[in-house]
């Protein structure tokens, strides 16, 4: 009885776990699975759930439009909870267990530092659409994102400009991490390059979270008063942003007499702002809401159409920002580059994708660089309108190509080839 | 670039201000030719900007008023205002027809606000209210130059209010620093004197520098009128910061206060570790920003008093969500701190997830009142932002506010009964269990307002309490478990020395020191500041 009982129970398991495995089996045969590994809960899910929504918009534009290879994409969407070492383990269950060829994802660079071993030891793909600070280039990983001289260097250059007001004097202000550090090493570098003494520049980090900037607002001032035209560089991450904003508006620094430009702060982040005390400080990205183009404002109405029918919280005030568009395009490339090598081999991906173009909402037609795995970009400068978007006041004429391992750095002289 | 930029400015400023004083008379259309610079580049907006100067009237100011509003677009060759849903000509100011969609509005950016200003500056200087003359005379001051003298002194001429005055007695002496009469300089260095203005000093030791064997300035008497100005301005400019710096300090020191004020309550009378509190500050904040969404639709003319409505608020919705903490979860588990500490942790990681669910993850954006907006500059570079000066205050309401509900309420009493001894204050037939939950309900609340602090200042967002919970504890367990005066010192004493580590040796050090000082403080006197007297304590 007891055994035959337990025979029953055993035979019942293995028809569900058939049952359950059964359309799975067929579903594999003509899909493509890809991975999106984006924080949606913890402190970054505030930016990357954004990016994990757009990922899912053109996944499902590339399958209403055919799929790739005649094959739809099925996303296969993991929360690693803004938990550096979760990202590694869920990376190694997205390419070995789940075996997709591509993974979209990451947004801090500690995050991308953590996954980077595990694509390359299972020789995955990584694609990684966020502005970040260089000194890197993964075989497996492709970079999206603006590397220091797609972003940094030309906004410094703006400040010190007469359009952007001569500055004379630097700021430099940041969360106290690997990104902000090694991008003001480089500004350093730079200014110095430029002639500007050490003493004209200050640098200043607050950690994480930081939410009390009274201190860090007063020393600006007192060290603008001190004699040349003074800008602050801000690297600061995160929702600290809100704070700092709000003491700088209050404490009557004006963009005219103290300009603020930041390189984490877009159209996403202002939206917990009142922006009207901040008109006319400025951020550099490759790609603003506002811009004016077909591509763009196709783009925009399809993101707010998806974000309509997939109910997506405050879906009429969503907004798109630079890491939105380098998403899209990242799984737009890949998708050219798979149709290309006709296979979703992750070696055969590689060799394809580089020189592949895209027509981006940027408004340019971007190329994928042919050694360096990353995008050349166009950069924009805004300045922060009442509303919260920005006013491009300057860009470059076209696409400029990526130097990751910047020649501000000693030791990368013999880098610049790549 | 830079001079070639100030001139240019300098000239427009003086065109418009002689405009004003003359008061010409209006001409019926502007020149289109003026207004083609709009089509071009930002130098050629700046240019057609000092153009309008020269033509002057008040066609040329609206335009200058439109385009500052951004309100001022180009279609095709025409340069157009648009009003609303009307669209105006900008040289005739006739109405055009053209849709106010197919208008493309002209950019501004710093540099064009800048010269904008200048011009505005310049023609209320001579005319505005004293609040704007004085701006406008702050505002010219900073860009001082000869050009500008024969306008200081006409305003000089006219002026009676004297801080104006004194504003452009010094913007003069600025200019005649450089003066080849040495009796002026001697005047202008000794004027200067009366400035608070780092960016003046610097101008003043100019004056010292030693080049080879020739000073910088040959009248030894201008020397040491400068060197005595000079010292004046450093004492007046560190005083300021000082001033600047204790009320950075009150600032934080408040918001601790409030953050923890609640939790003094709670961990006293009950000695339950709620981690949950950083909720509670969640809730008033969110209460808050319900509160200011409700105004924004239903009545907009009353927006700027939206955070008034919201103190009640505030306190009842996390009033309610304490008691309901307290009857259904925590009063099973009194006695017991390890698990309570654990289902408060658990109740917290609820209460973030829930609110993710019903507003959102992202953080909501509140507005602070105008009323609360901008500062009192104290000297230049110290500013004393309104929000933090209310927020002091707001501090101090409440505190009075729990003092007088502790020490000259029937409840106060027993909950001070409870707290120094919970058997005896049972057996003489305090309802302890009531206590419990009034008390908990009026430390939920208190930290409601807290939230509602914290709102002005800080981020709103589901996980915002995380950030305030180890602070709060920090305060509570420096004070004194279940001193409302050990808090206070706890509070005041931890913000204005974090502010000034912060500005010795910057804010990831100060808040290492801060922690360090904690557990050494601890180790040596793990009562806090002030212990309670009496057989609790011994207990």
């Amino acid at each position: 009885m007891q055994t035959r009982r337990n025979f029953i129970k055993a035979l019942a398991l293995s028809a569900s776990i058939a049952a359950i495995g059964a359309p799975l089996g067929a579903h594999a045969a003509d899909t493509i699975k890809v991975g999106i590994l984006h924080s949606l809960s913890g402190t970054m899910a505030i930016s990357e759930t954004a990016l994990k929504n757009v990922a899912l918009m053109t996944i499902e534009e590339i399958n209403a439009s055919g799929g790739v290879m005649g094959k739809k994409l099925e996303p296969v969407v993991v929360d690693p909870a803004s938990n550096w070492p979760l990202f590694a383990e869920k990376a190694r269950q997205l390419i070995s267990q789940d075996k997709v060829a591509a993974v979209f994802g990451c947004w801090t660079s500690v995050s991308r530092k953590s996954v980077n071993p595990v694509f390359k030891e299972l020789n995955g793909l990584l694609f990684y659409p966020v502005q970040y600070e260089g000194e890197e280039l993964e075989k497996n990983v492709f970079y999206t994102g603006a590397a220091p001289n797609q972003q940094a260097i030309p906004a410094v250059e703006y400040l010190m400009s007469e359009e952007g007001g001569g500055a004379k004097r630097f700021v430099l202000l940041g969360t106290d991490y690997v990104y902000p550090r090694t991008t003001n090493k480089i500004l350093r570098a730079f200014l110095k390059s430029k002639g500007v003494a050490d003493a004209d520049i200050m640098e200043d980090y607050t950690p994480f979270g930081h939410s009390d900037y009274q201190t860090i607002i007063a020393n600006i001032k007192k060290f603008a008063s001190e004699g040349k035209k003074t800008a602050v560089v801000s690297t600061i991450n995160g929702d600290s942003n809100v704070p700092f904003y709000k003491e700088l508006g209050n404490a009557g620094l004006k963009a005219t007499d103290v300009p603020v430009v930041a390189f984490s702060v877009g159209e996403e982040e202002l939206r917990g702002v009142d922006t009207k005390p901040l008109v006319g400080h400025l951020a550099a990205w490759n790609y603003f809401m506002s811009l004016k183009n077909p591509q763009n404002d196709a783009f925009i109405k399809k993101y707010k159409d998806w974000a309509k029918k997939n109910g997506v919280p405050n879906a009429d005030t969503v907004v798109t920002n630079d890491p939105m568009e380098a998403t899209y395009v990242g799984i737009h490339m890949w998708k050219q580059a798979v149709e290309k090598a006709k296979s979703t081999d992750t070696d055969k991906v590689i060799a394809a994708l580089g020189g592949q173009t895209f027509k981006a909402p940027s408004g340019f037609t971007l190329t994928m660089d042919k050694t360096n795995h990353h995008l050349h970009k166009p950069v924009y400068i805004g300045e922060v309108r009442a509303d919260g978007q920005f006013d491009v006041v300057w860009k470059t004429k076209e696409p400029i190509r990526a130097q990751p391992w910047s020649p501000f750095i000693a030791g990368n002289e013999g880098k610049q080839g790549l | 670039m830079e001079p070639a930029m100030n001139r240019l400015l300098l000239r427009l400023v003086l065109f418009c201000a002689a405009l004003a004083c003359l008061a010409g008379p209006a001409r019926a259309a502007l020149d289109p030719a003026l207004l083609a610079g709009f089509h071009g580049d930002f130098s050629s907006r700046v240019a057609a900007i000092e153009a309008l100067g020269v033509a002057g009237g008040d066609d040329a100011r609206r335009v200058l008023a439109a385009l500052e509003e951004g309100n001022l677009g180009v279609v095709g060759e025409r340069v157009l205002i648009v009003d609303g849903d009307t669209v105006r000509d900008a040289a005739t100011g006739e109405a055009a027809e053209v849709a106010a969609a197919d208008v493309d509005l002209i950019t501004v950016n710093n540099r064009v606000r800048r010269a904008l200003s200048a011009a505005h500056a310049a023609l209320s200087l001579l005319a505005g209210e004293r609040g704007e003359r004085l701006a406008a005379a702050q505002n010219l001051s900073e860009n001082a130059s000869e050009t500008l003298l024969p306008l200081f002194e006409r305003a000089l001429a006219a002026e009676k209010d004297e801080a104006v005055r004194g504003v452009l007695t010094r913007a003069m002496a600025k200019v005649n620093l450089g003066a080849a009469n040495p009796a002026k300089r001697l005047q202008a260095a000794e004027a200067l004197g009366e400035s608070s203005d780092p960016a003046v000093k610097n101008m003043l030791a100019v004056l010292l520098q030693k080049n080879g064997d020739t000073w910088a300035e040959p009248d030894i008497a201008v020397r040491t009128a400068a060197e005595a100005s000079i010292a004046a301005i450093d004492r007046r400019v560190a005083t300021a910061q000082h001033i600047g710096t204790v009320f950075s300090g009150l600032s934080l020191g408040s918001i601790l206060l409030l953050a923890a004020l609640g939790l003094a309550i709670t961990y006293g009378v009950m000695g339950i570790i709620n981690m949950a509190h950083g909720e509670l500050l969640m809730v008033g904040a969110y209460a808050t920003f319900m509160v200011q969404t409700l105004f924004r639709s239903y009545l907009p003319g009353w927006l700027d008093w939206y955070v008034v409505a919201a103190i009640p608020v505030a306190f009842f919705a996390a009033a309610l969500v304490g008691v309901a903490m307290e009857r259904l979860v925590l009063r099973h588990l009194y006695g017991r701190p390890l698990e309570s500490l654990l289902a408060t942790w658990g109740l917290s990681l609820v209460l973030i997830q829930a609110m993710r669910i019903i507003v959102g993850p992202q953080n909501v954006e509140l507005a602070n009142p105008s009323w609360m907006s901008g500062g009192i500059e104290l000297a230049a570079g110290v500013v004393l932002p309104w929000n933090r000066i209310v927020i002091i205050g707001f501090a101090v309401f409440v505190l009075v506010l729990i003092w007088l509900t502790m020490q000259k309420t029937r409840l106060g009493m027993f909950v001070r009964a409870v707290t120094q001894n919970r058997p005896m204050a049972g057996c003489v037939g305090v309802p302890t269990a009531r206590v419990d939950t009034l008390a908990f309900a009026i430390g939920a609340g208190i930290a409601g307002l807290g939230g509602l602090a914290l709102s002005q200042i800080a981020n709103v967002g589901p996980a915002m309490g995380q950030g305030y919970i180890v602070d709060s504890f920090m305060v509570v367990v420096l004070g004194g478990v279940g001193q409302l005066a050990g808090a206070v010192w706890a509070a005041l004493g931890l913000g204005i020395v974090s502010k000034f580590l912060e500005g010795w040796a910057g804010a990831v050090i100060a808040k290492i020191l801060v922690l360090v000082f904690i557990i050494v403080f601890i180790q040596k006197r793990p009562q806090g500041i002030f212990a309670l007297k009496g057989r609790f304590a011994d207990s």
